[in-house]
């Protein structure tokens, strides 16, 4: 009851139903309103999210001994596939370009919705149909998809892996595929047409700017992807041969495709955290983002160089230019390297507050550095000859893909929760979370780089005790347990969110961005009234009332220092 | 052809957005230069060239425009908001439509495991939808 009361006393507006909608399930169903859209995105990436972490334990707990035998080796090979598959094509994926992007941009850029909203819906469903197709691979005879989430031929031929499983792996990817395609299409167009008045393009938070470039790189990569999968199909069930030798195609081919979409693809997971921290560190530190230009064109330059190296992953093979991909994969670590100096530039002397949003964003920033390090070991084709297919390979891509995707994640969604929901996260809870997660995953992650120096190749279901790699499998699925408690600590503070909810407010952390100006959560439409947008931090100006020098500049009007 | 009105070389709307994708397009042809001469490998050049395509065909569209066009209130720094009233657009509000073309398009694809019957079924509501989507009125939500 006090916190209704306390409800009453700070006015907050009671959310006032200006659509006509149907109730319940309906609702959720038929709505256009990119919030809500936005919401089943996120709650339905966070269900796989969920899935995919349970098969990563049952991973761990089949390599926590020598020859533990709790799977056979082919469920063991469906659990890492389907385990690769919801992680990358179902959460981080969509998590971002899906959820975050549909409830954020609109709001940061002052629109009143998505340009299309009836595509993004369908995006939604031809996601939501995708993800259950492939969930429903386990429940088919032969059982789901074995061939590791890249499917190389020849190993995904009718002959290598028969069976309706993996041609639903290649169905959900077609779906997943065009709802991409679609919200790529979507963003652009609404970042390019529906910016409020004075919202120019290097006047957008770089969240937006960064989903900009991340929507450019779906345009590019994930119809590769698509026609790849279907050229795939022809081959597994129409005679045709691009990828079979016996009748004159080549299987490295379907490498160069899955690669050029694949490593883009990993920037597409990438890159939308990169905004989402980037949104965080300057809020938290009580300052504006360090060196905005600088990171924007370092997000221009990832986008363009990650599109460039695809064949990085392909050194082992032996037909592929070393020089070249091994130089381009170098040049990525530039621009990564000046958004770190503008991340740290950005908390610099700053007054720091370490609510969870902000302890996450700091976890990213050192996880990420150590995957992002290793990564750079990895494009040197002689070390990448040695430990190519190793669980050093694992380590490395387990902590950019969690420090990005899960700790960014997790930061944004700690960070805009109050303002989608209009209640707050226990910060107690939420902080406990974040550094059992990181202590899990650090505790996960170190040893198996040591196993992949030692020669643990990834993707073996057993092991002998002669190896000597037991007791760092035992700290590596320890620490894997550690993160399974961490998120219940997550659930928990769902749970007490939803029962005794603390009302947010508009703008809980001061922020920066037009999404806070508006109320929380925001009203049909999202702006009952917006401030003038004079900076990259218009909330906060209107909140703090800091002058834009004004002065006249020629006939075209006026121009803003 | 029409001439820009009111406004000197490159200075219309849309001008980031053309170069956004005009240097998508240039840094795609460089790197399709160099990577074709030294390796000759045609898979992946092909893949760049159709990339170099991708920045090529919106940003010569929105670059012609740019050169043709005021820039509008999003595009100028000192715009006041109330050069951006009146009406957006048109926003629907709820639509059943999508979700049926979600999920006959869901049918369709386990039509390539389970056989072709399934595409059948997955087609007929997928027309309907279709039909639907485009009869449908746009209820509501104009801004």
């Amino acid at each position: 009851m006090t916190l209704l009361d306390e409800a009453a006393a700070l006015h907050l507006p009671v959310h006032e139903e200006e659509e006509e909608l149907p109730p319940g399930l309906l609702k959720w169903f038929t709505s256009t309103d990119h919030k809500s859209i936005g919401k089943s995105y996120l709650y339905t990436s966070m269900v796989f999210f969920f899935m995919a972490g349970l098969m990563a334990m049952m991973i761990r707990t089949q390599l926590i001994q020598p020859d533990t035998g709790f799977f056979d080796q082919a469920t063991y090979n469906e659990l890492f596939t389907m385990h690769g598959s919801l992680m990358m094509y179902l959460f981080a994926g969509p998590f971002a370009f899906g959820g975050f992007a549909n409830l954020i941009i609109p709001l940061q850029i002052g629109a009143p919705d998505m340009a299309f909203p009836r595509l993004n819906l369908l995006s939604y469903w031809l996601y939501a149909a995708g993800g259950v197709i492939m969930i429903s691979g386990f429940f088919v005879q032969g059982g789901a998809a074995e061939f590791g989430w890249v499917a190389y031929a020849p190993l995904s031929s009718a002959t290598n892996s028969p069976g309706a499983g993996p041609d639903l792996w290649i169905a959900a990817l077609i779906l997943t595929g065009f709802s991409a395609i679609f919200t790529g299409v979507n963003l652009v167009t609404t970042i390019f047409y529906l910016r409020a008045p004075g919202m120019t393009m290097f006047r957008m938070p770089i969240f937006t700017w960064n989903m900009l470039v991340t929507a450019i790189l779906i345009l590019i990569a994930f119809p590769v992807l698509t026609s790849a999968l279907v050229m795939l199909y022809c081959d597994r069930h129409f005679g045709a041969h691009f990828f079979t030798v016996s009748g004159g195609g080549v299987p490295i081919l379907w490498q160069h495709l899955f690669w050029y979409f694949g490593h883009p693809e990993v920037y597409i997971l990438a890159l939308p955290y990169f905004g989402i921290v980037t949104e965080i560190l300057p809020v938290f530190s009580r300052k504006p983002v360090f060196g905005y230009k600088g990171l924007v064109f370092a997000t221009l330059a990832i986008a363009g160089l990650s599109t460039s190296v695809w064949a990085h992953h392909m050194f082992t093979t032996g037909v592929v230019l070393l020089p070249f991909f091994s130089g381009m994969s170098y040049l990525i670590a530039v621009p990564t390297g000046i958004k770190f100096f503008a991340w740290i530039g950005s908390m610099w002397k700053g007054q720091i507050t370490l609510e969870t949003p902000m302890m996450f964003a700091i976890g990213f920033l050192f996880v990420f550095l150590l995957g992002g390090l290793s990564g750079v070991l990895l494009a040197s084709p002689p070390i990448d000859f040695f430990v190519h297919d190793t669980y050093y390979v694992v380590a490395h891509f387990h902590e950019v893909l969690i420090g990005t995707a899960v700790l960014g994640g997790f930061a944004g969604y700690y960070y805009w929760y109050p303002k989608f929901t209009g209640r707050m996260l226990r910060s107690r809870l939420g902080q406990i979370h974040c550094v059992l997660l990181i202590i899990g995953f650090i505790l996960q992650t170190m040893p198996q780089y040591v196993l992949g120096l030692y020669g643990m190749a990834r993707r073996i279901a057993t092991y002998t005790p002669a190896d000597h790699w037991t007791t760092l499998n035992v700290l590596s699925s320890a620490g894997a347990y550690l993160i399974g408690v961490s998120f219940l600590f997550f659930l928990v503070n769902q749970w007490i969110s939803w029962r005794r909810p603390i009302p947010a407010g508009d703008n809980p952390w001061d922020g920066h961005a037009l999404e806070w100006a508006t109320s929380s959560p925001p009203p049909h439409h999202n702006f009952h009234f917006l401030p003038p947008i004079r900076s990259e931090r218009p909330t906060w100006d209107m909140n703090h009332g800091e002058p834009a020098r004004v002065d006249v500049a020629g006939p075209t009007g006026v121009t803003v220092r | 052809m029409a001439k820009a009105v009111g406004t000197s070389k490159g200075t219309g709307g849309f001008r980031s957005e053309a170069l956004l994708f005009l240097g998508t397009a240039a840094f795609f042809a460089i790197v399709l230069g160099v990577y074709w001469f030294s390796s000759y490998e045609d898979g992946g050049s092909l893949l760049l060239l159709f990339t170099v395509c991708l920045g090529l065909l919106p940003g010569s569209y929105l670059f012609w425009w740019s050169r043709r066009m005021r820039p509008r209130p999003e595009d100028r720094p000192a715009a006041t908001l109330e050069e951006g009233a009146g009406t957006v657009n048109s926003f629907p509000d709820r639509s059943v439509w999508p979700l049926t073309v979600g999920v006959s398009m869901g049918f369709v694809a386990l039509a390539l495991a389970f056989g072709p019957w399934l595409a059948v079924i997955g087609g007929v509501v997928a027309i309907i939808s279709f039909v639907g989507v485009i009869a449908e009125s746009r209820r509501g939500g104009v801004v």
